[in-house]
């Protein structure tokens, strides 16, 4: 599966939170891989694992409660699972960067916005206090916001939501990484400036040639900057494909449910889809698939057996064997996407 | 919109309504401006439709809704609801009309008591009715819960043992117990899961079609307004911008605001990677403006007459609103 310009791939990764006699599978053997100069997408619903899934690359999981409790996370040909603090520390901001969600809540609302650039850079370029104003200039300027000399003195309070945004993208770019993560980095922001965030991101992918790793439950965010999405329920990947694969012919119910569930201009007056139930607690994941409770096309092996990653070929993935042995079987018409 | 026979299909007018809050600076907290939250917005809902009010956060949408709940005091402007100037009325003369216009907010977890009970929440609204402790107050809860899609045992249970789906279902319960014939939603689904926000949605269209009720849906997603609203307001720093039924709005957009907003529309349908047209980031100071149309700055069609004159809000076609001169002249 593993091709040569993959730039980070992960495997079969576990993560478990324990209190008291519970444990939360919030991560539950999800398998993923970013290729260099792609826009992926891992989408799913609130608590389906994508922050979790984040931080274990980054090495940010709290040990305890957090557990990795199993994959490995191979990175320009390192086991980033295995990295001691002091090398995962020059990986981090290094060659892999992230972006929050709440960018209010990772600036230090006491330093400007120079100091914080600053020292972005600093950790890991030697250079002159001149030369790093300059540089904070030019990433200032490059992620589009407008006076940037005088905007150096600010503090984070006194810009707005969007352009604290791409403060945060300047500081993920202050040592040219290979991999951006951003971890929801538009849900906080009205649809006109999220569209400039996401505008910013496209083209930064583009003149930089980075890989994007982009979090979000917002499926018109992925449609809008993926190249290829991965669609996440209850700790596991569900689903797999280009964005055209996952948009027009989705093969797993729950990917299915979830585009018909969308409201619309062109669905007005009838009724929308809904997907009956709500997401499982991690700590109390249903038997067999954890979808079978609320999926329309559940059969009694469904409840009993964890179900195989089905291959419907160029790299579209759907781990649902149901509709699979369905749409290949002649008597049975072909799973239409509802 | 002047004619007596029209006030009774229009549940709701509001007429240039206006809010200013003062911005206080210094020691003696002297006033040193005004943001200028709501200014001079009209819209009207008929009866048993839904008025989508969409706009960026600060636009003043929430404070629209609390003018219209009085829990607000207008500057200046009119809100008659069936007829009825409510500006006008004495606290005492308001109480039984307060029943009528209900309101449901983003966040269900702020917006029940903690300590009590989802049966208890709902029943305050039974007992403000009049309807006394007892077998019929049950009944009813009964069937509020059920008409919510809640099985009567959640009656006995608190806030914290639902989730957010089912914690808002209890909110629109708790709305609709004192038989409101206005709900002001104000975004009722934003807080909510992608699967579960569809739930939500398909109730309030149900229990608008079982009880005639009428909507004002104030949300930041064209996608959810365009496929819920019959008519969509637009607002800009305080202005409606553009107002017109829904179809038109989407087909023959006006307003450069307008336009900017419905490119920027994620759209999970046919474009994949599509180009967007980008509104540039708004540099002014928000809601302070001084002079001229709410939109210069930002506007890519912007003239000088744009900067010293107010614009008024035209008519360009049936129900059909601009507040944009040269959109106007079009
Ligand atoms: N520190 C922690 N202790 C205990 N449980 C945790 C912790 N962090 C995460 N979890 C659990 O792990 C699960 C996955 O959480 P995660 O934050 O990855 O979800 P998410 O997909 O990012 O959701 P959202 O869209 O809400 O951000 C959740 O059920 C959460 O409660
Ligand atoms: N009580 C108040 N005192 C002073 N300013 C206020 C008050 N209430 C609201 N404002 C200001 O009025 C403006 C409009 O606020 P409002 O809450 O109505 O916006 P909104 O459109 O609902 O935004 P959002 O989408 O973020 O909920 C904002 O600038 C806000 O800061
Ligand atoms: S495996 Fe069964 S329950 Fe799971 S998605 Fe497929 S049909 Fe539904
Ligand atoms: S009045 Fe002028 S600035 Fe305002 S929207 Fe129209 S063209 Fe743009
Ligand atoms: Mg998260
Ligand atoms: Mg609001």
């Amino acid at each position: 599966m593993t091709n040569d310009n993959t730039l980070i791939s992960v495997q079969d990764l576990k993560v478990y939170f324990r209190s008291g006699h519970e444990c939360a599978r919030a991560v539950d053997g999800i398998s993923f891989e970013i290729r260099q100069e792609e826009t992926v997408c891992l989408v799913g619903e609130s608590g389906c694992g994508k922050t979790v899934s984040a931080l274990s690359i980054l090495g940010l999981i709290q040990t305890p409660p957090g557990e990795i409790a199993g994959g490995q996370i191979m990175f320009q040909g390192k086991n980033l699972l295995e990295l001691d603090e002091e090398d995962m520390q020059k990986i981090r901001g290094n060659r892999i960067a992230m972006v929050f969600q709440e960018p209010l809540t990772s600036l230090n609302p006491v330093f400007t916005i120079e100091d914080q650039i600053g020292e972005a850079i600093s950790i890991h370029k030697n250079i002159g206090s001149g030369e790093l104003r300059d540089c904070c200039i030019k990433l200032l300027k490059d992620v589009g916001i407008p006076s940037p000399v005088q905007r150096l003195k600010d503090y984070p309070h006194q810009l707005s939501g969007g352009q604290r945004q791409r403060v945060m993208i300047a500081m993920a770019l202050a040592c040219d990484p290979d991999l951006i993560i951003a971890d929801e980095p538009t849900t906080a922001l009205d649809v006109t400036v999220q569209a400039q965030i996401l505008q910013l991101l496209k083209s930064i992918q583009e003149t930089r040639s980075m890989s994007i790793l982009y979090i979000t439950h917002d499926l018109g965010v992925v449609a809008n900057i993926a190249h290829r999405v991965y669609v996440m329920y209850s700790g596991i990947v569900t689903e797999q494909g280009n964005a055209a694969q996952i948009f027009h012919h989705a093969r797993h119910p729950y990917t299915q449910g979830l585009l018909a569930s969308l409201p619309s201009r062109s669905k007005r007056g009838k009724r929308l889809f809904s997907i009956p139930g709500t997401v499982p607690n991690p700590a109390y994941k249903p038997a067999g698939c954890p979808f079978h409770p609320r999926c329309p096309h559940a059969i009694p092996i469904c409840g009993k057996e964890y179900p195989k990653m089905c291959d419907y070929g160029q790299a579209h993935l759907a781990r649902c064997p149901v509709l699979f042995k369905n749409s290949h079987n002649p008597d049975k018409p072909e799973p239409k996407s509802i | 919109m002047e004619s007596k026979s029209k006030d009774k299909q229009m549940i709701l007018r509001v007429q240039n309504l206006k809010k200013y809050f003062p911005i206080r600076r210094g020691f003696f907290q002297k006033i040193a401006g005004w943001v200028k939250a709501v200014d001079d917005v009209s819209f009207e809902i008929e009866q048993g439709k839904t008025l989508g009010l969409v706009g960026e956060s600060g636009c003043g949408k929430t404070t629209v809704a609390r003018l219209i709940l009085k829990l607000l005091e207008p500057d200046n402007g009119k809100i008659i609801f069936r007829g009825i100037d409510i500006g006008e009325l004495t606290e005492k003369e308001m109480k039984p009309l307060r029943k009528k216009i209900q309101i449901v907010f983003q966040d269900p977890f702020g917006s029940l008591n903690p300590r009590m009970t989802t049966g208890l929440s709902i029943e305050e609204g039974l007992r403000i009715l009049g309807i006394k402790r007892g077998k019929k107050r049950k009944e009813r809860l009964e069937k509020l819960l059920k008409m919510v899609g809640m099985s009567p045992e959640s009656a006995d249970r608190y806030p914290h043992e639902f989730s957010g789906g089912q914690r808002q279902r209890i909110c629109i319960a708790r709305a609709l117990s004192v038989d409101p014939s206005l709900v002001v939603c104000d975004e009722p689904i934003s807080a909510l899961d992608v699967s579960i926000q569809a739930q939500i949605i398909n109730l309030l269209k149900d229990l608008q079609d079982r009880l005639g009720l009428s909507y004002l849906f104030i949300s930041h997603d064209l996608n959810v307004v365009s496929y819920l609203c019959s008519t969509i307001s637009v607002m800009y720093k305080g202005q409606i911008m553009e107002s017109a039924p829904a179809e038109e709005l989407f087909e023959n957009p006006r307003h450069p605001y307008t336009l900017s907003l419905i490119s920027a529309i994620p759209d999970p349908a046919p474009g994949l990677r599509r180009k967007i047209e980008i509104l540039e980031p708004d540099l002014s100071d928000s809601l302070i403006t001084s002079k001229g149309c709410r939109f210069q700055g930002r506007c890519p069609m912007e003239e000088p007459r744009c900067l010293e004159e107010e614009i008024s809000f035209e008519k360009v076609g049936e129900k059909h609103f601009v507040r944009c001169w040269k959109a106007a002249k079009k």
